[in-house]
């Protein structure tokens, strides 16, 4: 128990460790929370299609000696508001030009990264995150996004569940459901353009979408999707970070991992909590 | 005075028009209710009147104090994923937003007002459970609650009875009776010629480009035949 005591205190002993837990759960709770209206709406797959077009626009910034966010937020709230658009108009259409825009992405980004260093490394880095690289700045971005996304959701939080669960309601009712609409847009695009240098892009998406679905299945009020939302990335985030240390595998991927089985347990405490009330009645 | 009127309204899509010179008016306390074939315009008219759709000739008057958000507006039936977390008592809640500006929070007025409009409609027992849950009748009364909780003086309802099957068609239309009955004036939008017939106190034919009003009686001589008289 010391032993690990003492290899805990090492591991915060690193600063780019202290940087990615503080930088991944600041943003992982953002993305959770945006999760809720983007599963719901059925916007999920906008999630993934942003972190493609991330990856693109941070290998040519990277190409082109630019830093990476000055030309990788512009472009990703951007293709945001394009997604979202053509999503409203009809469904096949949206889901068609995702999966266009995102492959683009990627080979434009693979394209660009071959051509500047010749060499491969890198793409692995960006498919699947790295947490060496990050810096006191990245924190500072993150919770400053946090500092604005957390108390935005918490006082729009009414209008967010009506927007989101009838929006034709909501527009009779006098809310520009349009405006969210473009605000959930913006702040997506930031938290996947701030957290797939340590998740990844291929990882990315699944700090969006896997706090919300794991919360569904014991869940079944808003409130307590959100407020479960919440939390869960604070814990998967933690021992996912942990177990990458530890055992040396890839932090994005081993959050995912954590997610998954937080996931799967929630399915079956779900299917218990079913049964026992239908044994009830 | 009357609560809504529309003075030779012309509602277009893509500069074709879809109704066209519509006058009609909604006075306090009536049961109106307007049919149309598919493609009428009826849908269009809804969104116009909830102030969603800006006339392309004419205008729309709100008297008696109400305004275009004020109206509770029941939607067509809503396509919800099947496991949308939502519980009965926030859907319920979500009607009394109009009421509020950007920070919106629930006052405890509000809850009352929640707690009332359940009971009224009888789902006060309902308050904890899923929304997505409930059956087709269950779910259409809960909407139902929070368009009551939404509105100041008229509900607007667009087809509500689509989908339902026949049992809880009869109970939501005697629902919205016993409203009437109350004094609140209901306004809906059906292709349910014969409901119409049965529980309207006045009746709105619109399509072919122009409308009709007619009395229940008036409306009933119609389907065998003979014609109402032309709207002013």
């Amino acid at each position: 128990m010391s032993a690990f005591l003492s290899s805990l205190r090492e591991m915060f002993s690193l600063s780019f460790m202290v940087y990615a837990l503080l930088s991944g759960i600041f943003i992982s709770v953002c993305a959770s929370l945006l999760g809720v209206s983007l599963v719901l709406k059925r916007f999920s797959m906008i999630g993934d299609g942003l972190s493609h077009v991330a990856f693109g626009t941070l290998a040519v910034a990277t190409a082109m000696n630019v830093a990476p966010l000055k030309l990788s937020v512009p472009v990703v709230i951007a293709s945001a508001f394009l997604l979202l658009r053509l999503n409203e108009k009809g469904k096949l259409k949206g889901d068609a030009m995702i999966a266009l825009i995102s492959t683009s992405s990627l080979a434009v980004g693979a394209m660009a990264v071959s051509l500047s260093s010749g060499m491969n490394i890198d793409i692995y880095n960006y498919m699947f995150g790295s947490i060496l690289t990050l810096s006191r700045g990245d924190v500072l971005l993150s919770a400053a996004l946090a500092a604005v996304v957390i108390p935005s959701y918490r006082i729009l939080y009414n209008k967010i569940f009506t927007v989101t669960f009838d929006g034709d309601f909501a527009r009779a009712t006098g809310i520009r459901t349009g405006l969210y609409d473009t605000v959930l847009a913006v702040f997506t695009a930031l938290t996947i353009v701030l957290g797939m240098r340590f998740m990844g892009t291929l990882l990315i998406s699944a700090l969006v979408v896997f706090p919300p679905l794991t919360s569904m299945r014991l869940f079944k009020s808003f409130r307590g999707v959100v407020l479960c939302s919440a939390l869960l990335p604070v814990v998967s985030f933690l021992s996912g970070l942990l177990i990458s240390y530890f055992f040396s595998t890839p932090p994005g991927a081993s959050v995912v991992c954590v997610s998954l089985l937080l996931f799967l347990l929630f399915s079956l405490l779900g299917k218990i909590v079913r049964r026992e009330k239908k044994q009830e009645k | 005075m009357s609560l809504i009127a529309c003075d030779r309204l012309t509602l277009s899509y893509d500069g074709r028009p879809v109704l066209s010179e519509l006058s009609f008016a909604v006075e306090p306390g009536e049961y109106l209710i307007i049919v149309g074939e598919n493609g009428s315009g009826k849908s269009t008219l809804i969104k116009a009147l909830l102030g969603l759709k800006a006339p392309s000739a004419g205008q729309i008057v709100y008297g008696d104090g109400l305004k275009s958000r004020e109206i509770g507006y029941l939607p067509q039936r809503i396509e919800l994923q099947k496991d949308f977390p939502a519980s009965v008592r926030e859907v319920i809640l979500s009607g009394c937003l109009n009421r509020h500006g950007l920070f919106s929070r629930y006052s405890e007025a509000d809850r009352r007002d929640a707690a009332f409009q359940a009971e009224r409609l009888g789902i006060a027992g309902l308050k904890n459970r899923s929304f997505s849950e409930l059956s087709g009748g269950q779910q259409q009364r809960v909407l139902l609650a929070r368009a009551l909780c939404a509105a100041k003086k008229m509900i607007l309802l667009d087809e509500p009875a689509a989908g339902l099957d026949p049992e809880a068609t009869a109970e939501f239309y005697e629902i919205l009776k016993k409203l009437h009955r109350e004094g609140v004036t209901v306004v809906m939008v059906s292709h349910d010629l014969l409901a119409a017939v049965r529980y309207a106190s006045r009746i709105l034919r619109i399509g072919n480009g122009g409308c009709a009003s007619f009395s229940p009686e008036e409306f009933r001589k119609t389907l065998s035949g003979s014609e109402g008289r032309a709207c002013p």
